[in-house]
């Protein structure tokens, strides 16, 4: 029984580390580099969800919805804003100037949010929105928290697979993602896909950032650094570029993590998950699903 | 073919096929030191009559030779990040003690000056705060910090630089055998994890418990040490080790471990930001063992995270607010009056370690480092709002402990140990 128990915490945090994920792999897919703003829009997510929450009636369905949406609203406006200023400038020079933007973003959020006129460095408490319910069942509990993490993040990664695998605009990204130059010539504006896909990644990184929030009732600015470098090392894991391989990394390192977690190397769990990346990494450089590349001249 | 002659001072070194020229090295001057010693020029004479009547003009020579120069006080609390309460309530705390003592004309004629520095509970940066407060603001001592494993970092700056050092509310011992200009005003964890241990054993009546310890603070890792040894020495037994570190979020791995063992009882030696998730994921995974904790549970945070999860809990600290002896009471409406809101156990604290401070000033006749450190250690008997502190032979204070019981979403007076 406390396998299953265990089994129901790791899937909880693997979703969460599983919606991070998809916006890094998202991004990388499309633009080859590694967005690293992504954690920190994951924590204005649980921030902006935490503004709402205070207006909102709490413990009811709809206003845990209506905070969820609205938080991914805020986020994909926001992820479309950082690409605009930050990274649309630079898309012609080399990866690395963007990569180095990119952290340059990630510190100004924040520093800004760390300022005591925007939010301050002290955390506080994320409101109860949605309603807390205990199910037990012959020794397992599973909380609504718990199960609305799951939940929420089923439905987006099957939202986003149907986006991307039946629809004009998923058929755009893969086809800039596989070619930038050929999909051009074919007459697809190379911009709309990646202000969609920001918008998407975004929108992602701010649901996990409320649900995160929701589980562990407290927001701060720098919540999102942990989390986004785990969820960064799940799409490595899982094949960096691949959105199932990104889910299936999430899953991964929230269950190493949990199951090391409740042994008695409980200290070491996160060495442990990262051993266990550089490990799977030597066997398979392109990760779990990524598929190989050759590089042509 | 013209033959070109050598320069006298170069010889031809013949290597292999090549003619290779090897001069001597330029000689050095005799004296190098020389080259480094700086240049004076006489002072233009206009230039040193302003110099000197700059001197003579200065509004703070003036000022200093008239009004009472304030004695700079350092002190370093963590007002922001994860572990702001502590910082804030000990911050208050210390500020109303010096408000009073400036009240009533301050020590030795003098006021005193409160230089507080934030280190925003981020480790290094109590560190960087001790050495700013010593050489920038110069100031005579140093006041915290709560946490022990921060208190650690200021500590051998203090040492080192001979300031005297007073933590308010730090239990691990490490910290002031650090050296001996450190102190503290508060009980240590030994005598702490006696005190929870029996109580466990005796009051909870419990005979297995499981221990859930953070692993990066200095103040855990002992005080769970400790109560461990107590424990087992009183016929317990310890059923489960788990561990996790500060900052954690998740802990449901940890517990759902701790509940397979069915153990009565959890003592969390930890903070309460974390003591209060803790609380309120055991309570959510069906875990209804009792769970206790010591002193760094004391934070208003803890009920505002715990809520009802923490109905039942208990923890150790260092006063409760319920005490009737007037020196208590009258702090705890000064305090309510000043901040609006009920002191807890790091404000008692803090405002002890000021007083405790500025009898010391009094007593040594001055800030002279080696005299305010000879009269801290020579406190006995000092009657603050929590309980009387005598710094004993190594530099820490032996004081009762309160263990409090959370009933009803209110914390509650459960009982008062002697040392």
């Amino acid at each position: 029984m406390e396998f299953f128990q265990q089994l129901l915490n790791a899937l909880s945090l693997g979703a969460i580390y599983a919606l991070i994920a998809l916006g890094f792999t998202m991004v990388y897919g499309v633009l080859r580099f590694i967005n690293f703003a992504h954690s920190d829009v994951f924590m204005i997510g649980a921030v902006v969800g935490s503004l709402l929450g205070n207006h909102l009636p709490l413990g009811t369905w709809w206003g845990g919805l209506v905070c969820l949406l609205g938080a991914m609203a805020v986020c994909a406006l926001l992820g479309v804003i950082i690409e605009r200023v930050a990274y649309r400038p630079l898309r012609n020079s080399p990866r690395l100037n963007v990569l180095i933007t990119a952290i340059g973003v990630s510190l100004l959020i924040e520093y800004l949010f760390q300022n005591e006129h925007v939010f301050g460095a002290a955390p506080r408490s994320f409101p109860a929105v949605f309603p807390s319910i205990v199910w037990q069942w012959q020794g397992l509990t599973l909380s609504s928290s718990q199960l609305i993490v799951i939940g929420v993040a089923l439905v987006l990664v099957v939202a986003l697979e149907l986006i991307v695998y039946r629809t004009r605009i998923g058929t755009a990204m893969r086809a800039v993602s596989l070619n930038p130059r050929a999909a051009q010539l074919v007459g697809i504006n190379p911009n709309v896909v990646v202000t969609f896909t920001f918008a998407l990644g975004s929108a992602l990184a701010g649901a996990g950032g409320v649900l995160y929030a929701l589980n562990y009732q407290s927001v701060e600015p720098l919540m999102g650094v942990m989390p986004g470098l785990k969820a960064f090392v799940a799409a490595v894991l899982g094949g960096i570029g691949s959105i199932p391989g990104a889910a299936l990394g999430g899953l991964l390192i929230g269950g190493i993590e949990t199951f090391i977690g409740g042994s008695q190397f409980s200290t070491y769990k996160d060495a442990i998950a990262f051993a266990l990346l550089i490990l799977i990494l030597l066997f398979r450089p392109t990760g779990l699903l990524g598929r190989r590349i050759p590089e042509k001249v | 073919m013209k033959r070109v002659d050598a320069p006298p001072h170069a010889r031809w070194v013949r290597l292999g096929k090549t003619r290779v020229e090897s001069r001597p090295l330029p000689a050095l001057p005799h004296n190098i030191l020389r080259l480094f010693t700086p240049t004076t020029y006489p002072m233009n004479p206009v230039f040193r009559a302003i110099a000197f009547v700059c001197l003579l003009a200065n509004p703070l020579n003036v000022l200093q030779s008239t009004a009472a120069e304030p004695i700079k006080i350092g002190e370093i609390a963590s007002l922001t990040g994860k572990e702001a309460a502590f910082g804030q309530s000990s911050h208050k705390g210390t500020l109303l003690a010096i408000e009073e003592i400036n009240a009533a004309d301050g020590v030795l004629g003098r006021p005193l000056k409160l230089i507080t520095e934030d280190n925003q509970t981020k480790a290094g940066e109590s560190a960087t705060a001790a050495r700013k407060l010593i050489s920038r603001d110069q100031v005579v001592a140093l006041l915290g910090e709560v946490a022990s494993s921060r208190s650690l970092e200021i500590a051998p700056i203090a040492q080192s630089s001979k300031i005297p050092m007073v933590s308010p509310a730090s239990t691990n011992p490490k910290v002031t055998a650090v050296g001996s200009y450190v102190f503290r005003v508060c009980f240590i964890d030994p005598f702490q994890g006696t005190v929870m241990a029996k109580f466990a054993r005796e009051d909870l009546g419990l005979r297995r418990v499981a221990l859930l310890t953070s692993v990066s603070s200095a103040y855990s890792v002992g005080l769970s040490k400790f109560f461990k040894e107590r424990f087992l020495a009183e016929g317990g037994e310890i059923a489960i080790e788990q561990k996790y570190s500060e900052g954690d979020k998740d802990f449901r791995a940890q517990l759902t471990a701790i509940k397979a063992t069915g153990v009565g009882g959890i003592f969390i030696p930890g903070y309460y930001s974390e003591a209060a998730l803790i609380a309120k994921q055991a309570r959510e995974l069906g875990i209804t063992a009792a769970l206790f904790g010591g002193d760094g549970w004391e934070a208003p945070q803890l009920m505002a995270i715990g809520g009802t999860a923490l109905e039942g809990c208990y923890y150790s600290t260092h006063y409760s607010a319920e005490d009737t002896a007037p020196a208590v009471q009258n702090f705890v409406k000064n305090y309510q009056a000043r901040f609006g809101e009920m002191p807890d156990a790091m404000a008692a604290l803090g405002y002890d370690s000021a007083f405790v401070l500025a009898d010391a000033i009094k007593r040594a006749g001055g800030t002279a480092p080696d005299a305010l450190r000879t009269a801290l250690s020579a406190t006995r008997d000092f009657v603050g709002v929590t309980g009387k502190t005598t710094i004993d032979a190594d530099r820490n204070a032996a004081k009762s402990a309160v263990v409090v019981a959370i009933k009803y979403g209110r914390i509650n007076f459960f009982k008062s140990v002697a040392p």
